[in-house]
C-alpha cells in the first residue's frame, strides 16, 4: 500500500430515514459506539424519498461511496415506502454496475432504531470497503473539486 | 401505400376522423417524417415505405387534446407504445382510430452508409433485396442487412391494438435481444467501463433520444430544470455523460417498451437500447417477465412490490 492509499480518506454519504436508521445512528452515538468520521449523514423522511438523482448528484459533488439506510421491509413508518425503495435500488445499483461502476460503491442496508450496533458495524465495514476501492474516478464531476 | 391513402381519405370524408397521422415524403428518399394531414389533398404527400421507422404514438398525446378523432397508422412495435401511453392516461383511446400497418422490417440510411452505399438517389425495395440508385451507379444489398437493430429483435408482428389492420407483415426476428447485454455482463467491470466510456463520450446532448421516446413525456423534464448543470448543452465531463444516460434509462424503467426509437434517432450512433435492455432483463429476472405496452392493465414492476422481493445487493450488474 502506497502512502497515498494510506492517507486516503473517502467521503461517504449515508442517506438515513428519519424513523429507523437515523434513530439507529443516534443510538450508536449515545451508546458511544465508534464509526468513522468520514460518514456524512443526510436525513430523509423515508428511504423511498431517495431519488436516483440524489445518489448520482452525491457522487457528482465528490462522494466516494453512497449508502442508503432505511427501516427493515415491513417496518416502514409509511407502511410501504421501503418496498418501493428495494425494487428501485435493485435496478439502479445493477445499472450503475453495468455501466462500469465498481461493485459496492452504492449500497442499501436496513437498520432499525434499535440497531445502533448494526449501524456502527455497517459503517465501519462500508468505509473499509470504499477505502479499499479507492477514490471514485469512474463517476465524478471534475469541476466540483474546488 | 395507395390502399392506406384511400382508406384515410374515406375516413376523413365520412367524418369518422378529423385528421390523419402518418408519414410525409421529404426531399430525401430516405427521410419520411411524421406529419398530420387534414384533407384528402394533403394526403397525396403521404408515404409508407421501408424508411418509415418513426413511431407515431407519441404525437397522439398532443392530438388527444384536439377536437375530433385522429387516425393513426401504427406498426406492430408502435402499438406497444400506444398501449403504454393509454395506460398512463396520456392518450385518450376514444380520440383515436388506429389502423395497424403491416411491417417487414424498417431500414436505415446509416446502415446503408456502413455497407458502403453512399450518394443515394433512390431506393427500390423488391422483396428480399434492396436496389439503391446512387450517384456512383446502381448498388444492391440484402434487405435484412440494412434493417434497424430493433427489427432484428422484433417483438412480433401482432398489433396489440387496432381498429383495423391493412397490409402484410413478415417475420424479421433473428437475434436474441439480450445477447449483447449478456456479453457485456460477462466482461470485467473495467472493460464495461471502457466500453461505455467510449460510447457515451460521443454524446452531444442533443436530447433527441429523450424527445423521440414515447414514454419520455413529462411536461417538465429533469433535464430542463435550471437547477441542473447540464441543461441543454454538451456534456462537460464524463460524469454528466453517465448521469444523463443513467437517469434517462432509469426514468423509463418498467415503462420502456423497447421500441428502439432512442437508438434509431441518436445522431452519434450510441447503442442506448443496451441500457434499456439491461433494466428490462433485470426486472424480468427479479420480478418475472413483463412486457410494457403488451396491454393497458398490467402494473409495471417498479410501481409494485411483494413482501419478499430480492434485496438490492451488489453483483447483479455483471462480473467484477
Ligand atoms: S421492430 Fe418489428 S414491427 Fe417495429 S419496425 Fe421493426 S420489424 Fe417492424
Ligand atoms: S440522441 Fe444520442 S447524442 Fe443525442 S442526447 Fe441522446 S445519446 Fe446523446
Ligand atoms: S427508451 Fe428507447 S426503446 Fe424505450 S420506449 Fe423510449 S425510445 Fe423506445
Amino acid at each position: 500500500m502506497s502512502i497515498d492509499d494510506r492517507d486516503f480518506r473517502p467521503v461517504i454519504a449515508a442517506f438515513c430515514c428519519n424513523w429507523c436508521s437515523y434513530a439507529g445512528a443516534d443510538l450508536a452515538g449515545s451508546s458511544r459506539m465508534k464509526y468513522p468520521a468520514e460518514v456524512k449523514i443526510i436525513r430523509v423522511p423515508c428511504s423511498c424519498r431517495v431519488n436516483p438523482m440524489f445518489i448520482l448528484r452525491t457522487f457528482e459533488k465528490g462522494a466516494d461511496g453512497v449508502i442508503l439506510c432505511g427501516c427493515h421491509p415491513g417496518d416502514c413508518h409509511y407502511s410501504t415506502g421501503n418496498y418501493y425503495t428495494r425494487r428501485r435500488m435493485a435496478s439502479l445499483i445493477s445499472l450503475m454496475e453495468f455501466v462500469g461502476l465498481e461493485r459496492g460503491r452504492v449500497r442499501v442496508e436496513w437498520v432499525s432504531a434499535a440497531e445502533g450496533a448494526k449501524f456502527a458495524e455497517t459503517m465501519n465495514e462500508f468505509v473499509e470497503h470504499i477505502r479499499a476501492l479507492g477514490k471514485n474516478t469512474r463517476l465524478e464531476d471534475l469541476r466540483c473539486k474546488n | 401505400m395507395q390502399e392506406l391513402i384511400e382508406r384515410a381519405k374515406a375516413l376523413l370524408a365520412d367524418g369518422t376522423v378529423s385528421r390523419v397521422l402518418g408519414w410525409r415524403a421529404t426531399d430525401t428518399p430516405f427521410g419520411p417524417e411524421p406529419a398530420f394531414f387534414e384533407s384528402g389533398e394533403e394526403l397525396n404527400e403521404f408515404v409508407y415505405n421501408c424508411f418509415c421507422g418513426a413511431n407515431l404514438s407519441k404525437y397522439l398525446i398532443e392530438s388527444s387534446a384536439l377536437e375530433g378523432k385522429t387516425l393513426a397508422f401504427l406498426k406492430p412495435c408502435d402499438t406497444y407504445s400506444f398501449n403504454q401511453l393509454c395506460k398512463e392516461h396520456r392518450i385518450d383511446r376514444g380520440k383515436t382510430y388506429i389502423i395497424g400497418v403491416g411491417c417487414k422490417g424498417k431500414i436505415t440510411v446509416e446502415r446503408l452508409h456502413e455497407l458502403g452505399i453512399k450518394g443515394i438517389l433512390d431506393v427500390e425495395d423488391a422483396g428480399d433485396t434492396l436496389t439503391v440508385k446512387t450517384l456512383y451507379g446502381e448498388k444492391s444489398c440484402p434487405y435484412s442487412d440494412a434493417m434497424l437493430e430493433r427489427c432484428h429483435a422484433c417483438k412480433g408482428k401482432e398489433h396489440r391494438v387496432a381498429d383495423e389492420v391493412i397490409g402484410e407483415s413478415a417475420d424479421t426476428t433473428d437475434t436474441d435481444r439480450f445477447a449483447k447485454v449478456t456479453e457485456l455482463e460477462q466482461m470485467t467491470s473495467k472493460e464495461r467501463y471502457a466500453f461505455f466510456q467510449a460510447e457515451l463520450s460521443k454524446c452531444i446532448r442533443c436530447n433527441a433520444c429523450r424527445n423521440v421516446c414515447p414514454v419520455c413525456n413529462c411536461r417538465k423534464c429533469v433535464f430542463d430544470g435550471n437547477a441542473f448543470d447540464s441543461v441543454q448543452k454538451a456534456n462537460a465531463t464524463e460524469f454528466e455523460e453517465k448521469m444523463f444516460h443513467i437517469i434517462r434509462a432509469f426514468h423509463v424503467a418498467g415503462r420502456c417498451t423497447d421500441c428502439g426509437e432512442c437508438s434509431r434517432v441518436c445522431p452519434q450512433g450510441i447503442p442506448l437500447h443496451l441500457l434499456n435492455r439491461k433494466l428490462i432483463k433485470d426486472m424480468d429476472a427479479f420480478y418475472g417477465e413483463y412486457q410494457a405496452g403488451e396491454d393497458t392493465s398490467t402494473v409495471s414492476p417498479l410501481t409494485a412490490y411483494t413482501e419478499h422481493d430480492i434485496e438490492p445487493e451488489a453483483g447483479k450488474g455483471g462480473n467484477e
